[in-house]
């Protein structure tokens, strides 16, 4: 079969691979009707997150139809049309029990090695690193689905890929990303990132009751986008985000900040930038958390930062006075999406949200090094890219 | 020998872990100044041993520096020690006048600090835990989520241990308490013992040792305790074995990867796995399951053939 693989900092390569096959009894082997590549994919394409290996199938947004399956997979058959979870999940352990699936005590056969980086492993993801398990990933033509009796659900109408593929992650990061809030009337919400997963974030909020919803980028394109999903919004290469929350605010903060920027964030100030790239760049730090510091110093005093861009590893210049002299509140987190996908999919269902205006360009599979050129360089107003492997 | 003893024992070794970096920094930085000072500058190859010494100097100084427990570490410096006097009895036996002097100077500067390195390492045979016994205790635990009796009743039936312990290939239970296990040793060669149960006390403990002339004399105890507020079963294992080869062999396995304490946490992990999804998780990159050298030597993350 045909797959993008990871062959180094910046390149890509779609290769011809071996097919998967069932590894376990409760595999399935999906044929890839649909993928997109997602934002924190630019985290692995740039070379900022470690133990990628030359020749990685990259991909966890994936959905398509089941060819086969293994002999204890009973709740799905040759032929069901599911969309795949990104977070690798058992069902079965403490942490699953939870509903905290991307902490799945049992998907990651490589935890030994998060566990030397992150004290305890969380869950296998597809696609993404092998201290996350090393799972081949879903920018493929098939992929095989461990626990497939479990994550993988299954859509049983009409409704068009585009509009339940980013089931698979995004709209439920996003959500996750307001629901961590805990939004109440009146709040005012601020998000950092207007990507993909921002503009999820925001007509979450909105859905979940939220007074203003106010997205923060610098890519008008991205703002537009935002603006369309109702949200207010600031470019920070134009004004000084701090003082222009304050002010939107009448100086008490936003009750809410979501980060749904992460680890490469850039700073306007190009002295900052400078300092973290270069820390970066020599390993003394792996992540540039521009985002989360503002985040962290526009909150109102005890109100919540919710974290669902993506973190690697170490960051530099946490501001834990404010954090702590604030009773501000944190909480992060891999989306634990096989919590939210059914919810969501009867949101779908019941047009209070249609996922598929974030996307921007249909590529063939065959073209993914031009979708993650053309992403990460934000050409071509590029808002969110889908393959089409077939 | 008391345990402040043993803390001043790894102070010392600290303090020598501290002048191996100052010296290999030297060696390194200036080979020219260190050779004219013991008298070898003569020679063409001077320079390149003045730097290898002063790598193998850093080498000293990461161990020593990088250890909590520094002192047995000591060992290798005065393994260093035996190398340098060795070379610079070379270097005396062909040069004459000052040179010879100043080699003799660098050799009696050697031999003194031989004699504290020696003394440091003699101090840390005597810490506490330091006696060589002949059998190594490997240690693990985890928590299953699963009830205590079910947890301990497959244990208890030895047959399923291959299905979660890497190295094992079978088990047979025989009648009387007594099993027969083969088992992957290192470098593939394959070892078979008997076993005997010697303690069983239900949903609690298991212990069992190799009988009479098994080629590694091994034992091991698992015990069952519930996990509080319903989290489970915690599963603690204890492990002694004589290792193939001695400490030398098992020193070796570690550089090739084969952590034994990593081994029996890899085993735990993937008892939990079989207990709570019925299966060993496997990925691309690590298609046996998760195993201590295969995180080392990682596939691709694709179909593998």
């Amino acid at each position: 079969m045909k797959a993008n693989c990871w062959m180094g900092r910046n390149t890509v390569e779609v290769r011809e691979v071996p097919d998967p096959r069932i590894l376990n009894p409760r595999d399935a082997i999906v044929r890839i009707t649909s993928s997109a590549i997602c934002g924190s994919d630019l985290h692995l394409y740039d070379g900022y997150v470690p133990t990628m290996k030359k020749g990685d199938i990259l991909g966890h947004e994936f959905m398509g139809e089941v060819v086969e399956v293994g002999p204890r997979v009973s709740t799905l058959r040759v032929g069901d049309r599911v969309v795949v979870p990104f977070p690798i999940a058992c069902g079965s352990c403490l942490a699953c029990e939870h509903e905290m699936y991307s902490l799945c005590e049992n998907s990651n056969p490589n935890a030994g090695m998060a566990e030397k980086l992150m004290g305890h492993a969380p869950a296998g993801i597809f696609g993404y690193s092998h201290m996350l398990g090393g799972y081949a990933g879903g920018q493929a033509q098939y992929a095989r689905v461990p626990f497939a009796d479990f994550g993988p659900i299954k859509i049983e109408d009409d409704l068009p890929d585009e509009q339940v593929l980013f089931l698979s992650d995004i709209l439920p990061t996003g959500w996750m990303g307001a629901e961590m809030c805990d939004i109440k009337p009146g709040d005012i919400i601020a998000i950092w990132g207007a990507g993909p997963v921002g503009q999820f974030a925001a007509a979450s909020a909105y859905l979940m009751g939220a007074e203003r919803v106010i997205c923060i980028d610098r890519f008008p394109y991205r703002l537009e986008i935002a603006a369309c999903a109702g949200a207010e919004t600031l470019n920070y290469e134009e004004v000084d985000i701090l003082d222009a929350l304050r002010d939107m605010t009448a100086g008490r903060g936003p009750d809410a900040c979501i980060d749904a920027v992460g680890m490469e964030a850039h700073c306007p100030v190009p002295a900052m930038q400078a300092y973290d790239r270069a820390k970066q760049a020599t390993r003394l730090e792996t992540d540039r958390p521009y985002a989360l510091r503002e985040a962290i110093l526009a909150c109102r005093n005890g109100g919540t930062v919710s974290v669902i861009g993506v973190y690697g590893g170490l960051v530099d210049k946490f501001p834990m006075g404010s954090f702590m002299n604030r009773s501000l509140t944190m909480k992060t987190g891999q989306c634990h999406v096989q919590r939210y996908m059914e919810p969501l999919l009867k949101r779908i269902r019941n047009n209070e949200i249609d996922p598929s205006f974030i996307i921007t360009h249909h590529l063939r599979l065959e073209d993914a090094p031009r979708g993650y050129e053309m992403f990460k360089h934000k050409e071509n107003d590029c808002n969110k890219v889908v393959l089409k492997p077939w | 020998m008391s345990e402040a003893n043993g803390h001043k024992t790894d102070r010392l070794a600290c303090g020598l872990g501290w002048a191996s970096l100052g010296l290999g920094a030297v060696q390194l930085a200036a080979p020219g100044a260190v050779s004219r000072f013991s008298g070898i500058d003569d020679s063409a190859w001077s320079r390149v041993v003045v730097r290898l010494v002063g790598i193998r100097e850093l080498f000293h100084a990461a161990v020593l520096l990088g250890s909590r427990r520094p002192a047995p570490m000591v060992w290798t410096r005065v393994a260093g020690d035996a190398m340098d006097m060795e070379l610079l009895r070379r270097a005396m036996s062909h040069r004459e006048g000052a040179r010879r002097r100043r080699v003799m100077a660098a050799s009696a500067a050697v031999a003194g600090v031989a004699a504290a390195d020696l003394y440091t390492a003699v101090r840390a045979n005597r810490m506490p835990g330091a006696r060589t016994e002949p059998t190594t205790s490997l240690r693990a635990a985890i928590t299953v989520n699963r009830p205590r009796n079910e947890v301990y009743r497959f244990w208890h039936d030895f047959e399923n241990l291959p299905r979660f312990m890497a190295h094992l290939e079978s088990v047979e239970t025989i009648a009387g308490g007594y099993s027969h296990w083969k088992a992957k040793g290192p470098w593939k060669k394959a070892v078979e013992w008997d076993a005997e149960i010697i303690e069983e006390l239900s949903d609690e403990v298991i212990a069992w040792r190799s009988v009479r002339d098994a080629t590694v004399r091994n034992s091991g105890v698992v015990r069952f305790t519930d996990a509080p507020g319903g989290r489970g079963t915690e599963v603690r294992v204890e492990i002694h074995y004589d290792p193939p080869a001695g400490k030398v062999g098992l020193a070796f396995a570690r550089l090739l990867g084969e952590h034994p304490e990593q081994q029996v946490s890899d085993d735990l992990r993937r008892f939990k796995q079989v207990m709570e999804t019925g299966e060993v998780a496997r990925s691309e990159g690590s298609p046996e399951g998760t195993r201590a050298m295969r995180q080392v030597f990682q596939h691709a993350a694709q179909p593998v053939r």
